[in-house]
Parts: C-alpha cells; structure tokens; sequence
C-alpha cells in the first residue's frame, strides 16, 4: 500500500508576487546559515533564512521589473540575477552589504534564463539570450568580454532560444552549450569554436526548459505539450532521442536534477511538481500543494544529503519547502 | 445503297438534296444512322471517298443546311470521323458555320458532353478551322462572363457553357494561349466575380472550376488559383474535360494530364521547414531484461491516485455564467471557456433563473465572439440562444426581431437570428411528423422533448393505469404507439416570432437593405418565414399570419434573385398546408386567385427550373386541397 505524498516542510509566505526562480546556498557549513534566494515578479530578491523561515535581506535592483533568474557565483556573498528590465546584474552581499557591483544590460526582452558555468578560480562563463531573436551570447565574468556569439545558420528558424545549458565534462575541457528553442529543437554547441555540433527535435511546442546530466551524457526536457523528453548524447557528439513520457497534464515550466543525480523534479502548468527517478524516469510521487502554475523548482546543495531539501516557487505567491528522498 | 460509278463524273447535288429534305422531316436519325457508320468506314483511307463526302453536304440546300448538320456532329462517334464526313465544310458555307458556332453552343444547351467534345474537337483539327476555335472561345468566354447572363440564364445552360469552355481550353495550343491571355485573364476577373455573387451554390461552383482551369492555362508556372469547394460529381466531371484524350497520338497530351492532375489535388502551400534538423531514429532504451542493479529500486514511489487531468470548475449558476462571459479580465479565459461550453445545460435545467435575465442573456449571446479557438464554438453559441428563447419566448423573440432590423449588425448576426427563430419555433412547435425543413441551413438533428415534470401528468397517468387495470378488454386490438403529445408551446408565440420580421422588410437603414444589396439576407428571411408559417400549423394566429405572407408574396414575386423566389414559392406551399383549406377560401379569396394567376406565370416562363417545379407542385396542392374540401360532406 503506497504511502500518500509528504506535506512540504515548510512554506515560505511573504514575496507577495508570484516567484519566479529560486536557488539554494547551502554549502557552507555551520555557523553559516542556509540560505534561499528568491526572484519575484514585483521586481524583489529575497533572502531567506532557512532556519528561522523568514526574510532576511530584500534586494531591489531590476527597477520592479519581473526577476526570473537568480544564481550564486561561488558562494553567497555573490549573486546574479537577471530580469526583465533586460539588465544582469552582479551583487556583492558580503557583510551586510547589498549593492550591485556589475551590470550587464542584454537587450533581451523574452524569458530565457541565462546559464552559468565556473571555468577556474573567478572565471565564468555565462550564456544569455541576446538582441537578436536566434541569438545566443556567451560572456566571460566578470570581465564581461564577449567570448562568442552562437547564431544559428540562416533560414533555420529556430525561433527564440527558451532555456539555456552551460556544461563541460570535466575541469579544463571544452565548453559545451545546450540550447532549447521555439520550434522545440536542442542544439549543442561548441562554444570554442562557435558552432552547433548537433541538432534534434525533441517538441512541437516551444522548450521551456532543460536539463543535463554530463556523467551519463543523458538530458530531458519538457514543453507545453504533454510529453518529457529525454535524449542522449553518444560519442560523436549527436543528440539522439532515449524516450519519452507522457505526463497527465500539459505543460512543465521547469525541470531539474538533483545534484546526486538519483531524481529529477518538474514544476507544472497543472499546480503540481512531479518526481521521478532518473535513471528510468520511474514516476515517484505528485506533490500537489500549489493552487496555481508552479513557475520553478530546486534541489538544495546540503553537503550532508539527510538535509537535502527541494523547493518550488509557485503563481500563487508561495514557496513550498519538501524533504523528499532525502534518506538515500 | 451506294455504287461507284468507276471513273465517271456525276453529280451528287441529287442525293444531297434528298438528304436534305429527309432530315428537315425529322427522320435524321434513320437515314444518318445508315449513312453515317458507311461514310465512316469509307472515308478511313480513301481521300476520294472524303471527297465525295464533302460534296454531298456541302451541296445541301441552306433551308435544310442545319438538320443535316446538326445530324451529322450528333452521329459521328468522334472529332476526327467529323472532320473527316465533314471536311471544311463550316468555313465554306456560311449557314453551316452558323449552327455550328453560334447555334450548338449559345442558343441551344440540351446537348451532351460528347457532342461538344465533337464539336470542338472537330473545330480544333484543321489549322483554318482553328480561328473559329477562337473566336468561339472568345464569344463562350463573353457569355460566361456577362453579369446579366449569370442571373437570368438557367444553370443548366450556364453547365453547358462552362462544359464548352473547358473543353475549348483543353484545346489550345501555347502559342494560342500566348496571343489571348491578357483577354483571357479579364474575363475570368469578370466572369468569378459575377458567378461568386451568385446566391446558387452550384453556380458559384461552376465559377470556380471554370476560372481554376483557366487559371491553369494562363499560368503554368508560379501560383495558380485555387478555390476551396466540395467535390462533387459535377466538378470532377468538368475538371475531366480538361484532359485531353485524342483517339491518336497520346505523346504530346501528357503534360495535359500531369498539369490537371495538379490541379485536382491541393497544392502545399506550407514550405516544409523541417529540411534542416535530422530527426534520428530513437534508441530503445534498455529491457527490463537488463541485469542492471538499480539504485532506483531503493527509491519507493508515493501514492499517486489522487493525480488527475485538471479541470477547470465551470460556473454552476447562470448570474456566474453572466459575469464570467461579460467580464473582460484576461486571465479568466478558462472559466470564459467553461462557461460557454456549460451555458446551454444551464439554461435549461434552471428555467425560472433563466427568465430573470433572459433578454439580457439573448443580448450578450448575439454579441459574443470567440476569445479562444473552441471547437463547435458556433454551435455551441447557437444552441444557448435556442434554450434561452424557448425557456423564456416572447420578450427574447420581441429582442430577437427587433434587433434584426437595427443599424450595425452584420450579415452573420441578422442570418444567426432568423437561424435561432427557426430552430426554436421547431422545438416549441415539435411537429410529430418527420416535417421538411425547406429551410437549408436548419439541418440540425431535432433537440429532443424535455421530460414533462409536472404533477399535472402525472395524476392523468395515475387514472389512466387505474381505468385500465379495471376495464375487462374483450379485444386487444392492435396495440398502436401512442405518440407522447405535449401542449403545443408554439401557439402562444408564433405571432411574436412572426410579424416583426414581416414589418420592416421595406424601410431600407443605412446598413442593412433588404431589397437592394443585401439580397442574401432577404432569401434568408424569406425561407425562414416559410418554416414559421410551416410550423404554425393549428395555431390560432394562423390565418392572420396566412394573410400576411400572401401580401409579402405578391409584393415581392418579381424579385430577380432565384433563391429569393424559390423561398416565396415555399411560403406558398407551406401556407397551403399549414392554413385550413375553408379559412384561406372564406378570407383570401382574391389573393388565392391572383397567386393561382402568377403560379401559372411562374410555371411557364421563370428561367429557373426549381421555381418551375416548385411552382406547379404548389397548384397542384392548391387543386388537392380544393377536391379534398369539396369531397368532404358537410
């Protein structure tokens, strides 16, 4: 007889805006307090206190415009977020301080998330959708040089880039791009070199969002329809599709895997976030808390797996704190 | 019959005369179905006999110049046989090239396609003949494309022409084509927009099979016209005689064929875009049948029962209803939805809220427009204004009818609300009788009887079982079905329904003409009144609304729209059954006289054919009706 799905946690009441991304740090071990940030539409990044549950600092920097995307760079003194003022901006939170440092003004006026990858000691390299609608630009931060600039071939209409993956497979080789598309193609490219090394059609509908597992070079993705995609990438760097499944509603605004790569969580259109096992996309529980689209979802970064938590930042305003699968 | 004379010259002007007078007589099928298959088998390859032919008809006298002609090109089994009996014959004589061009195909129409197919074959084999191929091309094209020609001539000419011309088209060379295409593009711009206007649906069809192919021939490479309609049997009769099938020489047809081939079927206009991305064969993943050892199994899965499609919760009241389609917040286009799909099985499971705000109801129905792309959203539309005007019918028809003669309607909306009457007069009414509809665009299944829940049957059934169970039957008798009989909710409203629409068909406003452009509608109405007339039999407004009708009839019986006419004539017939026979006697008299006066005018003179035939049947009603009256003792 299967046990019913867990209650959340907790439930972090207080953006007044719906949420829109949400990312953990809580790496650093005590007395350091776990923190998470995040990025509503009223234009506030909030960080939380994840012992006392409630709001610690409020950033205001995107000019209330919608933020939808909220990373760390190494540690939490330091954090981006990107919004919908068409701006990226860099933050140093060091001691108490909260003020932008950097900022990068994108000209991108959709939804793409930038992706954030750490090539050595203070060195990353972000890709961001940019001006032009197929385009996709990778900088180097913080020095903010333009490293490439990825344009699909002409005629291709790929349409807007949606979501965006940075990988490399190990320290110091090459990195790869992972991009999702309007017309529901992933293409990889190499960055190095400025070209796309392979193509595939994973959805009729747009990709909305991705993820990627570099050690078993496997990746899904989700859309508007009712179908996840999970595809794979074999030796001579093709995409080609693993599986797929059918999901009971449509729609999956964001996916991701946990960093031990045992489960993988999806945020739905349908108010509810999905668990499944990643190795055989084994469905394990529907967590069915929300009363509206569940915009993100995210696996914390406890260094002791027992803490491990997951997040998920909803329309309604609310983000539900679970501890699901944490014993393995 | 026929011996050759080796080598003497001889006159053949005698037997061309006795043919000639034989034909004039009538009897063209006896001598030329003797004369003919010799001719034929003669002249296959003997130049003289050809020859001897040519003389033979071309010494006909011109008083009996088309029987003989007319004869031949009915007779001959193909183009080539024709050329071959009749040679050059309709350039040499001038009587001849008469029939053949202008008479076979402008002043006649009962020919079949394989006589044009002779005829035109036949104009089209010899080079000197060919100019006349053109120019009866032209003058088929004139006619075709003439306004005046479209409305007044019957669409059996108007087939037969279309049929000629195809066939013309089908035998034109490039170089022709090259020389008339600038007049052959003007008159298919004239000729579609006239034959589009056309409110026969086959005529508008035959205008667009017809400027298709022309289409075809003037541009055979680049983008050709296209019209969507339904393939009938008609149209691919007529798309067929484009191809081309010579009884010699089928080389140079072939791309004939391939080019009516294309189109037949529907050219892709949506470039494929997919060229690019390699769609790769999926890799099955691993069977169970793997030894794997997975860590997956440790991970239990929760209950999921309790996961479900989402539905969005459709209002559950009708005020709820009202709000949700009159509110204009962007993010309720769930609910809009659910609400219009909900709205009809609302409206009659709770009739009495329905009657609050029924005309308000009616109002924001005959306004709606579709927000999101649902399926059937016009049936749906429609059968939510149908339940509101049958659950509350008179202030919601008084609306209805008022608003059709009001400014800033569109066509759409004023047709929608003579649909809806008619629908709703159908349910209120429930003929018990598989009634026909005359109206076409009422082709919906009939909404089925509501159950009656009212204690006043009941206790009518109560006494009925009681009767029964203590009446001793002596004979069964045939056990008949009894039809469940219902009040007929009709009789109280079909005034409503009625006269409004009667009264204002003559005051023009700024945007809506009943008489002058908007012809379209005024046949609308017309068949509409005609149902309701229909449906208001054993009513008690009956009459009055009989007499009406006449008075609408007459005054528009001269209407140069057919279908307008045909629907005048149905109003006819459905008064004479709808309206008892002694009424339309006493009251109408006169107006039945006159109307039996026009019915014979309409039987014998209107150029088109279904108001001939409707026209008759509604006298021969009128007469059966008369008799049956009469044979009833009083």
């Amino acid at each position: 007889m299967a046990l019913p799905p867990p209650d959340p946690q907790f439930v972090l009441r207080g953006t007044s805006a719906p949420v829109h991304t949400l990312h953990f740090s809580c790496g650093d071990p005590e007395p350091d307090i776990p923190l998470l940030f995040s990025g509503s539409e009223n234009g506030f990044i909030h960080v939380w206190n994840l012992k006392t549950h409630r709001v610690d600092t409020a950033l205001d920097g995107h000019g209330r415009k919608s933020v939808y995307c909220v990373e760390t760079m190494g540690g939490k003194d330091r954090l981006l977020s990107q919004g919908r003022d068409q701006r990226i901006c860099l933050w140093d939170l060091a001691e108490g301080r909260t003020s932008v440092t950097d900022s990068v003004f994108t000209e991108h006026v959709g939804f793409c998330r930038c992706s954030l990858l750490k090539v050595a000691q203070g060195r990353w390299l972000m890709a961001m959708a940019a001006r032009n609608l197929e385009e996709v630009q990778i900088l180097e931060l913080p020095s903010k040089t333009s490293v490439c600039t990825l344009q699909p071939e002409v005629g291709a209409k790929l349409g807007m880039p949606m979501c965006l993956k940075l990988w490399q497979l190990s320290c110091g080789s090459q990195p790869v791009l992972l991009a999702g598309y309007e017309d529901g193609s992933v293409v990889l490219w190499n960055v190095s070199m400025g070209k796309a090394l392979s193509q595939l059609i994973c959805h009729q509908e747009p990709v909305m969002s991705l993820d990627f597992d570099s050690e078993k070079a496997k990746g899904i993705s989700g859309s508007s329809e009712k179908v996840l995609s999970i595809w794979s990438l074999n030796e001579q760097q093709n995409l080609q599709v693993y599986t797929t499944h059918e999901l009971v509603n449509a729609g999956i605004s964001d996916i991701t895997i946990r960093p031990d790569k045992k489960i993988l969580a999806t945020a739905g259109w349908d108010h509810r976030i999905r668990i499944f096992g990643w190795k055989k996309l084994k469905p394990l529980a529907v967590l069915d808390y929300h009363t509206a689209t569940v915009h993100c979802v995210s696996f914390s970064d406890h260094s002791s797996p027992r803490e491990r938590l997951l997040a998920a930042g909803s329309k309604d305003q609310r983000i539900s704190v679970w501890s699901i699968y944490a014993q393995t | 019959v026929y011996f050759i004379p080796g080598g003497l010259d001889c006159s053949i002007s005698f037997v061309s005369h006795v043919l000639g007078k034989v034909c004039i007589h009538g009897r063209q099928k006896e001598i030329l179905g003797v004369l003919v298959p010799r001719l034929t088998d003669l002249t296959k390859s003997d130049c003289i006999w050809q020859r001897i032919c040519w003389r033979l008809v071309e010494c006909v006298p011109d008083r009996w110049m088309e029987a003989v002609v007319l004869g031949f090109v009915q007779r001959a089994p193909g183009a080539d046989v024709l050329s071959r009996l009749l040679g050059n014959l309709v350039v040499k004589n001038r009587k001849a090239q008469f029939v053949v061009t202008q008479k076979m195909l402008l002043l006649q129409y009962g020919h079949t396609t394989a006589v044009l197919q002779n005829l035109l074959g036949y104009l089209s084999l010899d080079s000197v003949r060919r100019t006349l191929l053109l120019r009866v091309l032209q003058e088929l094209l004139e006619t075709w494309s003439s306004s005046s020609a479209v409305k007044h001539s019957p669409a059996e000419q108007q087939l037969y022409i279309s049929k000629a011309i195809l066939i013309c088209l089908s035998h034109l060379k490039e170089p022709e084509i090259e020389r008339c295409r600038q007049e052959l593009l003007t008159s298919m711009m004239e000729g579609v927009k006239c034959h589009l206007d056309s409110s026969l649906p086959q005529l508008r069809r035959l205008g667009m099979v017809v400027a298709e192919a022309i289409s075809l021939k003037i541009n055979t490479e680049g983008p050709v016209l296209k019209f969507e309609y339904e393939e009938e049997d008609e149209t691919r009769e007529l798309k067929s005689l484009l191809v081309q099938t010579p009884s010699f020489c089928v080389v140079p047809s072939l791309p004939d064929d391939d080019r009516s081939e294309k189109a037949g079927t529907a050219l892709p206009l949506v470039l494929e875009s997919s060229e690019q991305s390699h769609t790769a064969a999926p890799v099955m993943p691993d069977d169970e049948s793997d030894a794997e050892l997975d860590s997956d199994d440790d991970l239990i899965p929760y209950d999921m029962s309790e996961d479900k499609e989402l539905k969005i919760k459709a209002p559950v009241y009708i005020r709820d209803c009202i709000e949700v389609l009159t509110g204009s917040r962007a993010e309720d286009v769930d609910k809009w939805e659910a609400a219009v799909k909900t709205l009809e099985s609302l409206v009659r499971k709770n009739p009495a809220a329905t009657r609050e705000v029924s005309v308000e109801l009616a109002k924001i129905l005959l306004h709606l427009e579709e927000k999101t792309c649902i399926e059937g959203f016009v049936e749906l539309r429609q059968r939510a204004q149908v339940a509101v005007l049958t659950t509350d019918p008179i202030p919601v028809a008084k609306y209805l009818t008022s608003q059709f003669y009001s400014l800033n309607y569109s066509l759409r909306q004023r047709i929608d609300i003579l649909d809806v009457l008619v629908l709703a007069a159908q349910e209120l009414s429930c003929p018990k009788f598989h009634g026909k509809t005359k109206h076409s665009g009422a082709q919906k299944p009939c909404i089925q009887l509501l159950p009656g829940s009212d204690s006043s049957k009941d206790w009518r059934r109560i006494v009925d079982e009681r009767i029964k169970s203590k009446t001793r039957r002596f004979d069964m008798g045939q056990s008949r079905v009894e039809l469940a009989s219902r009040p007929n909710e009709f009789n109280s409203v079909a005034g409503y329904f009625f006269f409004p629409l009667i009264q204002h068909f003559d005051r023009p406003l700024t945007t809506f003409d009943l008489l002058g452009e908007d012809h379209l509608v005024l046949g609308r109405l017309v068949h509409t009144l005609a149902v309701l007339m229909y449906l208001a039999a054993n009513t008690v407004a009956v009459t009055a609304m009989g007499k009406a009708l006449l008075e609408f009839v007459w005054a528009l019986r001269f209407h140069t729209d057919s279908s307008v006419r045909q629907g005048l004539l149905s109003c006819i017939s459905s008064l004479l059954l709808s309206v008892p026979m002694e009424r339309i006697l006493a009251d109408m008299t006169e107006e039945l006289l006159e109307t039996q006066s026009w019915l014979g005018d309409v039987m014998e003179k209107d150029p088109d054919g279904d108001c001939r035939r409707l026209a008759l049947q509604n006298l021969l009603l009128m007469e059966n009706l008369k008799k049956k009256l009469e044979a009833v003792p009083s």
